[in-house]
């Protein structure tokens, strides 16, 4: 294999020999099942385990693979290899998804041997992208960068990665498993919507751990993760986890696929029952076999050390020129620009959330581009974001000024982080063979309507997501306003939710009445904003927060006032 | 006959499916040959669908050509017969974001009848 390192970079995990053997011998093995399936000796029955086994999904118009992003952190040579292969065998994009991993829609089974190799010469693939396993790991994507960290969680995610790959446990669990890592005090990875959420936390001691949650996760049927135990040392973070996964491997359901999640069984046994069973597993795991030797994880730990910051003054004479001379940089700054815990440096989100635009899409000449300026201006390294942004994550303040304006010229320069243009939308029923409505052209409209800058910011943080079937992967049960897309009767329906939260305070929305039409779901939208902006105090008070004080009623009479 | 003459008898299903080595769409065509373009996809009434796509199963999966094989039904719109869902609107076409990519970014020439 023509391996191309990726790089000495700031972040990255070096795969060693060991890790590049097993990729490359999983591209092998797949080409050969590939081969086997063309010639007809394995049935598609006897196939589609093994191909969704590799990343390889059937969607509407061609198969649909979905390249993992090992916690959303890849390397610009990564980025680089990503674009090559979405012009060479896809149609010249690709697709940032909740998951921080990337799909191309328009692969070929025939070419996917080839695209998995080529991807294996960067150190990437596409294991443990689906079927009922422990999924890539999510995290923070202001991983190293964020003030208010308590501990590194792409330590605790590659951990989890080295663990979990090939674990003859965990490979056939009953249902999916999903785990976010978030390694600060603020949730930026939305761990309690997660089969399992830790959140980092330091004991009475000072001493750092995690929050283990379990049992959040969307879906047909929604919950929000609970509080299984506050704290876990870190020793005892792989002993703690394989506690959880053994009791879902013995209990969970194998039955019905809609009630195989360990959120069904965490609801179904209760959370007394479920804890107490998880504190007798991990009471018999807990000893030297489970317990994170110190020396590996500094290994490990060295892989992500800090890169070379320079000394610099936090205060940046050429940012505030930049921000006095051109409004639009400093709408950008104030709205995508982030503090960073090393002096002088910040942290830059990437919107890929044009207004009018498919959120999430990013083309191959942009994706060049993001991997030149993450060289330029952030040790080769960037991040996707589970919001279906990119972030650089070390900028000094002195180039931001120039990083925006090559943003903007691309297209990629969009003020919206975390505002109403900052819609997560699932691929939907454009794409999706699960679907039963279309979500993008409703995120399109809606990004459309509120495109004005300005009017954003008056607005201000309110995340909408939209999803275009009960599966939920556009996250709408946590939007502060929620899009449900639902057919009925051939015709596209929008059902609209309230007052969900990702963040720590984490709420699941509600119905706010009956499902509207496609041409009415953005004038109901934007009735929900003017009631909103009418009722709230202060002029800041967010929109989560008037929710909450005035109640559904003042929204619904605007809505359904004509019904 | 093609869909658009067929479409007039009544009610009607078309047969598709993805092309193994490709994912791209298909359909059942007259004589049992796959073809690209819906408008060359033959359809079948309602009471005749369900084993003539039993029969197409088979033959798919014993050529290795086509997954995911199943019969949609078709309605007449203007006088031509179009998929009666969006989903099958979506599919003879492409994505309704993305006008051009997939069969409807095809030039006039390819919506004619391909072999597949």
């Amino acid at each position: 294999m023509n391996h191309i390192a990726p790089g000495a970079r700031a972040g990255i995990y070096h795969y060693d020999e060991i890790d590049r053997q097993f990729v490359a011998e999983r591209v092998e093995q797949f080409r050969k099942q590939v081969d086997r399936r063309l010639s007809g000796e394995l049935t598609e029955e006897e196939f589609k385990p093994v191909r969704l086994m590799n990343g390889l999904y059937l969607q509407l118009h061609a198969y649909m693979l979905r390249i993992a992003v090992p916690y959303g952190v890849m390397s610009a040579v990564q980025l680089r290899k990503l674009a090559e292969i979405g012009r060479r065998y896809d149609r010249g994009y690709g697709h940032f998804t909740t998951r921080q991993n990337l799909q191309y829609n328009w692969i070929k089974l025939e070419d996917t041997p080839a695209i998995l190799h080529e991807l294996a010469e960067v150190d990437m693939h596409a294991l443990q992208t689906s079927g009922n396993c422990v999924r890539n790991v999510t995290t923070d994507p202001f991983v190293g960068a964020a003030k208010d960290e308590v501990v590194d969680g792409r330590v605790y995610a590659e951990i989890l990665r080295q663990w979990t790959t090939m674990h003859p446990e965990f490979t056939y669990l009953p249902r999916k498993f999903k785990i976010a890592i978030s390694g600060a005090e603020s949730d930026r990875a939305a761990v309690r919507i997660h089969d399992v959420g830790l959140l980092a936390r330091r004991n009475d001691k000072g001493e750092p751990g995690f929050s283990f949650y379990v049992g959040g996760g969307l879906g047909r049927s929604p919950f929000v993760g609970k509080l299984v135990r506050e704290w876990v040392a870190q020793e005892d973070f792989v002993a703690y986890l394989e506690a959880i996964l053994r009791v879902y491997n013995q209990y969970g359901r194998r039955d019905n696929i809609y009630k195989a999640r360990i959120k069904i069984l965490v609801h179904e046994l209760g959370l007394e029952t479920f804890t107490r069973e998880v504190e007798e597993e991990f009471a018999r795991l807990r000893g030297p076999k489970y317990r994170l030797d110190p020396e590996v994880v500094e290994a490990i730990r060295q892989h992500f050390a800090p890169p070379p910051f320079e000394e610099l003054p936090d205060h940046s004479d050429a940012l505030e020129r930049a921000r006095a001379a051109d409004p639009a940089f400093a709408n950008w700054l104030a709205v995508n620009v982030a503090e960073h815990k090393a002096p002088g440096y910040a942290i830059a989100t990437i919107s890929l959330k044009p207004a009018g635009g498919i959120p999430g899409d990013a083309t191959c000449d942009q994706m060049d581009l993001v991997a030149d300026l993450a060289e330029r201006h952030s040790f080769g390294e960037l991040r996707v974001t589970h919001v279906q942004n990119l972030v650089l994550a070390h900028v000094k303040k002195d180039e931001l000024y120039d990083l925006w304006k090559r943003l903007d010229d691309a297209g990629l320069g969009s003020a919206n982080a975390g505002l109403i243009g900052d819609i997560i939308a699932c691929p939907g029923l454009d794409y999706c063979a699960l679907a039963n409505a279309r979500s993008i052209p409703l995120a399109q409209a809606i990004s459309a309507r509120f495109a004005d800058p300005v009017r954003q910011r008056t607005i201000g943080e309110l995340g909408i997501k939209i999803s275009g079937c009960i599966n939920a992967c556009g996250h709408h049960h946590v939007g502060a306003i929620g899009i449900l897309g639902v057919d009925k009767k051939g015709t596209e329906y929008y059902q609209i939710t309230v007052g969900g939260d990702p963040t720590l305070t984490t709420a699941i929305g509600d119905i706010l009445g009956p499902a509207v039409t496609e041409t009415e779901a953005v004038d109901a939208i934007e009735a929900i904003v003017d009631v909103y902006l009418a009722n709230r105090r202060d002029g800041a008070e967010r929109f989560v927060d008037t929710l909450a004080r005035v109640g559904h009623a003042p929204f619904k009479e605007r809505i359904y006032a004509a019904d | 006959m093609s869909a658009k003459d067929r479409s007039k008898e009544g009610s009607m299903k078309a047969i598709t499916a993805n092309r193994l080595r490709d994912g791209e769409v298909v359909f059942l065509g007259d004589g049992g040959r796959w073809v690209e373009s819906f408008a060359e996809a033959a359809l079948f009434p309602r009471d005749e669908a369900d084993g003539v796509l039993a029969a197409a199963k088979e033959k798919a999966e014993r050529e290795r050509f086509g997954v995911d094989i199943y019969a949609f039904e078709v309605v007449e719109q203007d006088g031509v017969p179009v998929p009666a869902t969006m989903r099958e609107r979506i599919r003879t076409a492409g994505p309704t974001v993305r006008t051009d990519l997939g069969k409807q970014a095809w030039g006039k020439q390819a919506w004619g009848n391909q072999a597949a």
